[in-house]
């Protein structure tokens, strides 16, 4: 498809109506993201909600995935990649000289595309986190940790009687359970998941969606996904991307029936991509 | 609206549209033969309308299933969602537009020879009043154009205060004379169902908004039809 010469982006952020109601847990100002030469995000503003599930969606190389690894700053690990401009978590500035990545990441974390559990116990996984972090003064209460973690991630009823046994044995829907048990037992504020369910079955992803749902409840959550339906079910806020820019932010019922943007209406009915 | 990667889904959203056309048509053409039947008195023409409504309800089912396998085959979101489920209820709409040119038709049989020519005049004014809004709402429904639809929603009016002078005179005959008591009711329910089929056309319109904006149209209608406040004055003794 002809990409347009002038294409409209939205500077001043848009304000779906969820966000009339609370504050913003993260707020980004004139994000640029570079890879090299290549300009991947352009002057992006956003403020995303606390408690909430916001759903970036966008054709690939829209800058999605981008932007989402700059709000824990995976993007460091990248040598050839700069951010410019301004992002915060809770009013703190996460590019900031003195912000302890460590620390942004425990307290930012993610979920990726494919489970990636440690070689370890399934104990182990868990326990990792909190362990290095300091967050448990004892034996005790680092098996509670564990506990309580995989409770919340709905795991612990099929774990609980091999918890010594290795990570990488559960299945694939039991592995992404396990690493988000793993990115709560650190006491995370926000959970970033860039395409958590595209490498499970129907059921497997279906047992996700209702744990992002529940996990909702405490988290601030940001989810990237290519399955718009999935969006459309998981989400309370919907960003659309396109061409590194954002297009299109609001609420995902209306999103989804009515969008604002004709752009956003031929990627979701599928006239381009 | 064209022009998906999949082209099948193209193909199922025109489908659909081109079956509501053809429904949109027989209807039309049910209520042309209903009023011509009712004006002429011809009872041959008023049956056939009656048999050929099984044909409209026919053709509601077709609408319907094709949408519900579109939305299972599918899952349509935003304007594509929009014009399926506007597709189903406009082809209820005309289902019911149906019945009412079938309920309006059978009346032709009740119809007397002696019936003053005078009597019937109004309710046929009326019916061509119905089917010119039906056309207009059906053609704004064709070429998806809300301003159209919009003009349409507002016509009704003129529909509903024509039905308002016929329920009166119609009132005012059968006082007059009791023996015309029964044929002025068929007549009353004929101008009725005109009066209906125009709700309909108004719904239609509706829905051709919301396709078009994605929210309901937010104006109350004006609605004239206020013959429901209507009594006539007793004059037998109040009981105690």
């Amino acid at each position: 498809m002809n990409a347009p010469a002038t294409f409209k982006a939205i500077v001043t952020p848009a304000s779906p109506r969820i966000m009339a109601e609370r504050q913003p847990k993260i707020v980004a100002r004139d994000v640029d993201v570079f890879y090299g030469d290549k300009h991947a995000i352009k002057k992006l503003s956003i403020d995303i909600p606390d408690r909430a599930v916001s759903a970036f969606i966008g054709p690939s190389g829209c800058g999605k995935s981008t932007f989402l690894r700059a709000i824990n700053r995976m993007n460091d690990t990248i040598p050839s990649c700069r951010v410019a401009g301004n992002i915060t978590v809770d009013g703190r500035d996460i590019y900031d000289r003195d912000i302890d990545v460590v620390q942004l990441r425990a307290n930012v974390g993610m979920v990726f595309q494919k489970p990636n559990p440690f070689p370890k116990s399934i104990f182990e996984n868990v326990a990792y986190g909190p362990r290095i972090h300091g967050l448990a003064g004892n034996k005790t209460d680092l098996e509670e940790i564990v506990v309580s973690s995989l409770k919340k991630a709905g795991l612990f009823e099929e774990v609980k009687d091999r918890l010594q046994h290795p990570g990488t044995g559960l299945s694939g829907g039991q592995q992404q359970r396990l690493c988000i048990a793993r990115a709560i037992a650190v006491n995370p504020e926000v959970i970033l998941m860039d395409e958590p369910c595209s490498a499970l079955d129907p059921i497997a992803t279906a047992r996700i969606e209702e744990l992002i749902d529940e996990l909702r409840q405490n988290y601030c959550i940001v989810i990237v996904t290519h399955s718009m339906q999935q969006a459309a079910r998981v989400s309370q806020l919907t960003a659309f991307f396109h061409l590194g820019t954002l297009v299109e932010f609001g609420d995902t019922d209306e999103v989804f029936t009515a969008p604002q943007e004709k752009r956003t209406q031929d990627y979701i009915t599928g006239r381009f991509g | 609206m064209s022009d998906h990667i999949v082209r099948s889904y193209d193909e199922d959203l025109n489908s659909l549209k081109t079956m509501l056309a053809q429904m949109g048509g027989l209807v039309e053409q049910q209520l042309d033969d209903a009023i011509d039947a009712l004006s002429r008195r011809d009872t041959a023409l008023a049956d056939r309308v009656i048999q050929n409504d099984e044909k409209v309800d026919a053709l509601e089912h077709q609408i319907e299933e094709k949408a519900i396998l579109t939305i299972a085959k599918r899952q349509p979101v935003a304007r594509d969602l929009r014009e399926i489920m506007v597709a189903i209820r406009v082809s209820s709409d005309l289902e019911r537009i149906g019945d009412l040119a079938k309920n309006t038709a059978k009346r032709t049989h009740a119809m007397s020879e002696a019936l003053p020519r005078k009597l019937m005049t109004g309710v046929i004014r009326m019916g061509r009043l119905a089917q010119e809004e039906l056309k207009n709402i059906l053609d704004a429904y064709a070429r998806t154009d809300a301003v159209k639809a919009l003009d349409v929603w507002r016509a009704d009016e003129d529909l509903d205060a024509l039905y308002n002078s016929i329920f009166r005179e119609l009132l005012t005959y059968m006082m007059e004379d009791p023996r015309n008591i029964s044929l002025c009711t068929h007549l009353l329910f004929g101008a009725k169902n005109m009066e209906r089929i125009g709700d309909h056309a108004t719904n239609i319109a509706e829905n051709i908004h919301y396709l078009v904006h994605g929210k309901p149209l937010a104006e109350g209608r004006p609605k004239r039809d206020n013959t429901s406040m209507y009594r006539l004055e007793s004059n037998l003794p109040a009981e105690d």
